[in-house]
């Protein structure tokens, strides 16, 4: 199946909670409850759903930083559980992550300029010209400029940083990228404009996205597929427009009826 | 004097750079049972702003000019301990970023409870039942405060900060970018929450927000920040009706549709620095 780029088959993740003083009360938790989901080349599939539903968990199960349960993953036909080390250090170049807490995803010891350079200096992409050339480019076009590679994280904004990791995640030019909240702490004007940017790089290189969000306005401008999480299960798939034209789920409708300030921006004055 | 909060021309620089202004010049004051939200450009100076009026700029910054009179008192003459007993009992604060200011080897229950014993002296089973009824207000339920912030998930994390900050149910709350994190279903549940406190306690809150439809259901006033200053400030329906500076326009333009008819378009910056007129 050459036009579905990823592939998840019956993922389950429990997660086991110690509680009580010594630690030996236990409960389980279910973070990923036979979650099947295909991910068709060159588009973009949003996961939307409530918090601590297990979006996070299913976006780091299906790029192998978290060991599932049981189920497979495969990845351009390619069962990533049954790769060697170094066979899967190959296949990440082309599966990039942009993780939720952007702070906590970069190297307060490490310059902008290194952090962004870092996966291209891993994976032997250019020359030490080439790559300085395609960081200083990338960081300008996620807003932010050629002086702030010589900075350290804790020197920029929250949403300066998450665009860092953005960044990082776009130099490579992958074939997949797992967004987890990517746009989350950016302005509406700065917003646009990454999300313009994540559709022209997909255009020019056929990207294919994971794109996790709870902002259901963005998830319309971006997304072909929508699904939708719930205690661990995938309780609804459907293309965008189908989804919000007719939610089936009730926790869907919810969803859809909570975006604030749906009736418009406007504000009776009292 | 009933007003709660006065900042009066706060200016920030970085220690080592005295000449480029984060922050400059900035005035605001908030009254008690009063949502003044703050929104602008990322990067303009708005967590800044807050972390000023807890004290807690690093080190590498510098607050040049300025006072921030809270309930009177200039917060910016008190000691470590004088401002130790504030933070936590009198202003909460929710962070931006909740990884960084939870600590990764303490349970987020003892974290939470950690300001109840400090401030109001609580312990055994009357604490462990406050920690218990603060973590389900915020939708966890109560087992989960044996959990470390590791094994929460991005918006359980900053659920447990905003159970943190209003644990001691302050006069004040700095929020800053809280649900950020948070579905709209959670979301709706935190300010439904925030705003019963509001009218209970009439606590005053400081609300930093990129979201407008949050600061269409929640704010009495706006702060419109950009390029480290404030450019805009008045009553929620006159800021998000009546925009009068070219960058509120621009901004309030690029929020996205709900039904994705409109197309996305950020601010074309060629126009505020020109004439301030749209092209
Ligand atoms: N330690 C520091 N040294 C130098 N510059 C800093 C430092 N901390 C922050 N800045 C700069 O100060 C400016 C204001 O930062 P601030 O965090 O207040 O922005 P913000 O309005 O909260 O933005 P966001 O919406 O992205 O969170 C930014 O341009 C940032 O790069
Ligand atoms: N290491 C862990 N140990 C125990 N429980 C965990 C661990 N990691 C996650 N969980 C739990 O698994 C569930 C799913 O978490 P996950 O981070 O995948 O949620 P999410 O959908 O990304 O939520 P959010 O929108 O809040 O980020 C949550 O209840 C969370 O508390
Ligand atoms: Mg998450
Ligand atoms: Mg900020």
């Amino acid at each position: 199946m050459s036009d579905v780029i990823l592939s998840a088959r019956h993922l389950f993740k429990t997660y086991t909670q110690r509680s009580g003083r010594l630690g030996l009360g236990s409960t389980k938790i279910h973070a990923l409850d036979d979650v099947s989901v295909d991910l068709k080349t060159g588009s973009t599939l949003a996961v939307v759903g409530e918090s601590g539903s297990g979006k996070s968990t299913l976006a780091r199960c299906l790029l192998q930083l978290q060991p599932l349960d049981q189920g497979e993953v495969l990845f351009q036909g390619v069962d990533l559980a049954k790769l060697t080390a170094a066979e899967l250090r190959q296949q990440r170049r082309d599966m990039q992550m942009v993780f939720q807490d952007p702070f906590a995803s970069l190297n307060p010891r490490m310059r902008i300029g290194e952090i962004v350079a870092e996966g291209l200096l891993i994976h032997g992409l250019g020359n030490a010209d080439e790559r300085e050339h395609k960081v200083i480019k990338m960081l300008k076009r996620v807003g932010l400029t050629e002086a702030d590679m010589k900075k350290y994280p804790h020197q920029f904004s929250g949403g300066q940083r998450q665009r860092i990791g953005i960044a990082r995640a776009l130099v490579l030019e992958p074939k997949l990228v797992v967004c987890d909240e990517p746009v989350s702490a950016l302005d509406v004007s700065i917003q646009a404009q990454i999300l313009l940017l994540l559709k022209e790089l997909q255009q020019e290189m056929n990207l294919s996205y994971l794109f996790i969000s709870h902002d259901l306005r963005v998830v319309r401008h971006i997304a072909d597929e929508v699904a939708v999480m719930h205690r661990g299960k995938l309780i609804e798939h459907d293309t965008v427009e189908a989804l919000y034209a007719a939610p089936k789920q009730e926790y869907t409708k919810n969803l859809l009826n909570a975006i604030p300030g749906r009736k418009g921006l406007s504000v009776q004055t009292a | 004097m009933t007003e709660l909060l006065r900042i009066e021309g706060l200016t920030i620089v970085p220690a080592a750079m005295p000449e480029r202004m984060l922050v400059k010049d900035v005035s605001l004051t908030l009254q008690p049972g009063r949502t003044t939200c703050v929104v602008g450009e990322s990067g303009s100076g708005k967590s800044l702003t807050a972390l000023a009026v807890m004290q807690l700029l690093s080190k590498q910054l510098k607050q040049i000019s300025g006072r921030v009179l809270f309930q009177g008192q200039d917060l910016t003459t008190l000691n470590h301990e004088q401002m130790r007993d504030i933070r936590g009992k009198r202003i909460g604060m929710i962070f931006q970023e909740p990884m960084t200011s939870l600590n990764p080897v303490l349970t987020v229950g003892y974290q939470i409870g950690e300001s109840l014993t400090v401030h109001l002296g609580l312990k055994g089973k009357a604490l462990k039942a406050r920690v218990a009824s603060l973590l389900e207000q915020v939708g966890i339920p109560a087992t989960r405060a044996d959990s470390y912030p590791d094994e929460l998930s991005g918006g359980q994390r900053q659920r447990v900060m905003i159970a943190m900050s209003i644990a001691c149910e302050p006069a004040m709350l700095i929020a800053d970018e809280p649900t950020t994190a948070l579905d709209v279903t959670v979301q709706a549940q935190i300010l439904k929450l925030l705003d019963e406190l509001k009218t209970r306690m009439n606590m005053g809150m400081l609300f930093i927000t990129h979201d407008f439809g949050v600061v269409a259901d929640i704010a009495d006033d706006v702060v419109v920040m950009f390029r480290g200053e404030i450019v805009e400030s008045g009553p929620v329906a006159q800021v998000l009706n009546q925009p009068q500076h070219p960058y509120t326009k621009a901004l309030l333009a690029c929020v996205p549709d709900a039904d994705g008819k409109k197309a996305l378009q950020p601010i074309d910056y060629a126009w505020i620095d020109g004439d301030g007129v749209p092209a």
